[in-house]
């Protein structure tokens, strides 16, 4: 298992660098708009897969990390901080809003945790719509700065694509080594039997705290990473339909699994562009894969070996 | 430690389920290397004291103290690490994890990997049957197996005093006695006990000292010799058979 591995992570990533030459710029555009996607859903794959709990409105984090960024490197306020600084600060931010989320919701569980981060997912984009002196409202925020190394500025596909990529492998990478850490032990305790993992000595509400804050962070890269590739964003940006794709790609790709969460991104993100020529019957062949996931392989294409453990009792 | 003073010293507490008191002043003492039995018919509240003491309740009256710290204001968590282990009711093992990595749970608050893997061996030789099953998912695990395992797992935190309640609890008699052998075996290695049981004659095998608990109150304190030959104790409790 872990020689196969091996084998396969750099010849994997050796043929995604080679990607965007051979496809092109228009699929090296969408591949970009996969790569965020998977940014997104390895974070709440921490919060969902890692510790269990069921979030909703990780869209807001996702929100928070991008308006972090646009309003500090636009014209909208006259300042201009460079990237490369913001990108901590966006991860701060949306930690913060994790952390804002996540304590008045720690002695939630289940379905009501569900519906609560719901709730301030759709918060966020409403303040995002009203807080007009803030955020311009519906007007969006415009002309914002693109990532800058000297002269060098990310301002093609190609470039984005391989920023995007190293955001992925970064994320990747925390996540994993997070999933196999002590914290991740808790996760797998609490996710597993709440109480049972209190008389382990395990702080339940710390533990709780961290998922939300550290899945919230991810969200925080991608945010920036989408508001400086996109140039403008806008409250509309930041609905609800985010949020339930990011869960969507987790659940098709395997719930706990990171390849699981690159491939699902991939199915749920590229496969409409895909299906593009043949435009009208798209969200037909779409709804139909859902079903047909659910039914035939209902842990996902490629599922954690616990998780498949956990849905085959 | 002064002369009389318990490993744990329980007075007074009250415990309410929203507007009904279960737990009417219950006080209750637990010397260093004790085994103290807590006996009691179904809804007398013997459940409801013991998870006073690991925090999971918390009393509205009263005070419990460890070591002379006084612990009920602390959350499960930090009890655990200030020495008390729980084996719940119903066991609460994790049932989708394995056997290996249940008793790995039990050591999370340690991080002495070293005391921890020989700590690993003591158990599995307490119970031979969790080493033979280690690799297995625990929910596959018979009953008594499970209890095994509940009772390993908190036994590696390394705990002071052990809390167990109802270990007997859907058991055939012979894993019953295995099971009162081994808790024995645990309370010769040093860890003080303090036992929960509906099956008093069992409890009584092994205990030094004895409470029964009737509605929410403490009616009888004793040794066990005394308490075994109680009259009342032996037709309510003992099934009056007891020679």
């Amino acid at each position: 298992m872990m020689n196969t591995k091996k084998i396969y992570l750099p010849i994997v990533v050796l043929f995604l660098l080679l990607l965007p030459p051979m496809v092109g710029n228009y699929w090296t555009q969408v591949l970009g708009n996969i790569g965020i996607y998977v940014m997104l859903g390895i974070g709440l794959n921490v919060v969902v897969g890692f510790a269990g709990l069921l979030d909703l409105g990780y869209v807001a984090f996702y929100a928070i990390g991008a308006y972090g960024y646009a309003l500090l490197a636009s014209p909208h306020f006259g300042i201009h901080i460079p990237f490369w600084v913001m990108l901590p600060g966006c991860v701060a931010l949306a930690a913060g809003g994790g952390a804002l989320l996540g304590i008045p919701v720690l002695r939630m569980r289940g379905d009501y945790l569900a519906i609560v981060t719901l709730g301030f997912g759709e918060i966020i984009r409403i303040l995002l719509n009203n807080l007009d002196p803030l955020t311009n409202g519906p007007r969006g925020l415009l002309r914002i700065d693109a990532p800058a190394m000297g002269n060098f500025v990310v301002n093609s596909p190609f470039r984005w694509y391989y920023l995007i990529f190293a955001g992925i492998i970064f994320s990747a990478f925390v996540a994993d080594r997070l999933n196999n850490s002590r914290i991740g032990r808790a996760w797998i305790a609490m996710r597993e039997d709440q109480d049972a993992a209190a008389v382990m000595g395990i702080n339940i509400l710390k533990y709780k705290l961290l998922a939300f804050t550290i899945g919230a962070s991810f969200a925080g890269i991608g945010g920036a990473i989408f508001a400086a590739r996109q140039g403008s964003i806008f409250p509309e940006n930041f609905s609800l339909m985010v949020s339930i794709n990011v869960l969507c790609l987790i659940i098709i790709g395997g719930m706990g699994s990171i390849p699981g969460v690159i491939l699902g991104a991939v199915i749920l993100i590229g496969l409409p562009e895909i299906l593009r020529g043949v435009h009208q019957y798209r969200m037909l062949a779409f709804g139909g894969l859902l079903v047909a996931m659910m039914i035939f392989r209902p842990t996902g294409f490629i599922p954690s070996a616990r998780r498949k453990m956990e849905l085959r009792e | 430690m002064n002369k009389g003073q318990g490993l744990l010293t329980v007075r007074d507490i009250h415990i309410y389920y929203g507007n009904i008191h279960a737990i009417k002043g219950i006080s209750l003492v637990v010397r260093k290397g004790e085994i103290v039995t807590l006996i009691g018919s179904n809804g007398a509240g013997k459940t409801t004291v013991l998870n006073a003491v690991s925090g999971v309740l918390k009393t509205r009256q009263g005070s419990i103290d460890f070591e002379g710290t006084r612990i009920n204001r602390l959350s499960p968590h930090s009890i655990v690490r200030m020495g008390i282990s729980q084996v719940p009711e119903g066991r609460k093992i994790f049932s989708r994890l394995t056997v290996t990595e249940n008793l790995e749970m039990g050591a999370f608050i340690r991080n002495d990997i070293k005391e921890i893997v020989k700590d690993m061996e003591g158990v599995f030789e307490l119970f031979p049957r969790l080493r033979e099953r280690r690799g297995q998912i625990a929910g596959t695990l018979s009953g008594g197996e499970q209890q095994m395992l509940a009772t390993a797992r908190a036994l590696m935190a390394r705990p002071q005093l052990l809390l167990l309640d109802e270990p007997s609890m859907g058991l055939a008699p012979l894993l019953v006695e295995t099971i009162f052998d081994t808790i024995q075996r645990i309370s010769e290695e040093g860890t003080t006990i303090l036992l929960v049981e509906q099956n008093a004659l069992m409890a009584f095998v092994i205990a030094t000292r004895g409470y029964v608990i009737q509605t929410g109150r403490i009616a009888l304190e004793d040794k066990i010799e005394n308490l075994s030959k109680n009259e009342m104790v032996r037709d309510l409790y003992l099934g009056g058979d007891l020679d």
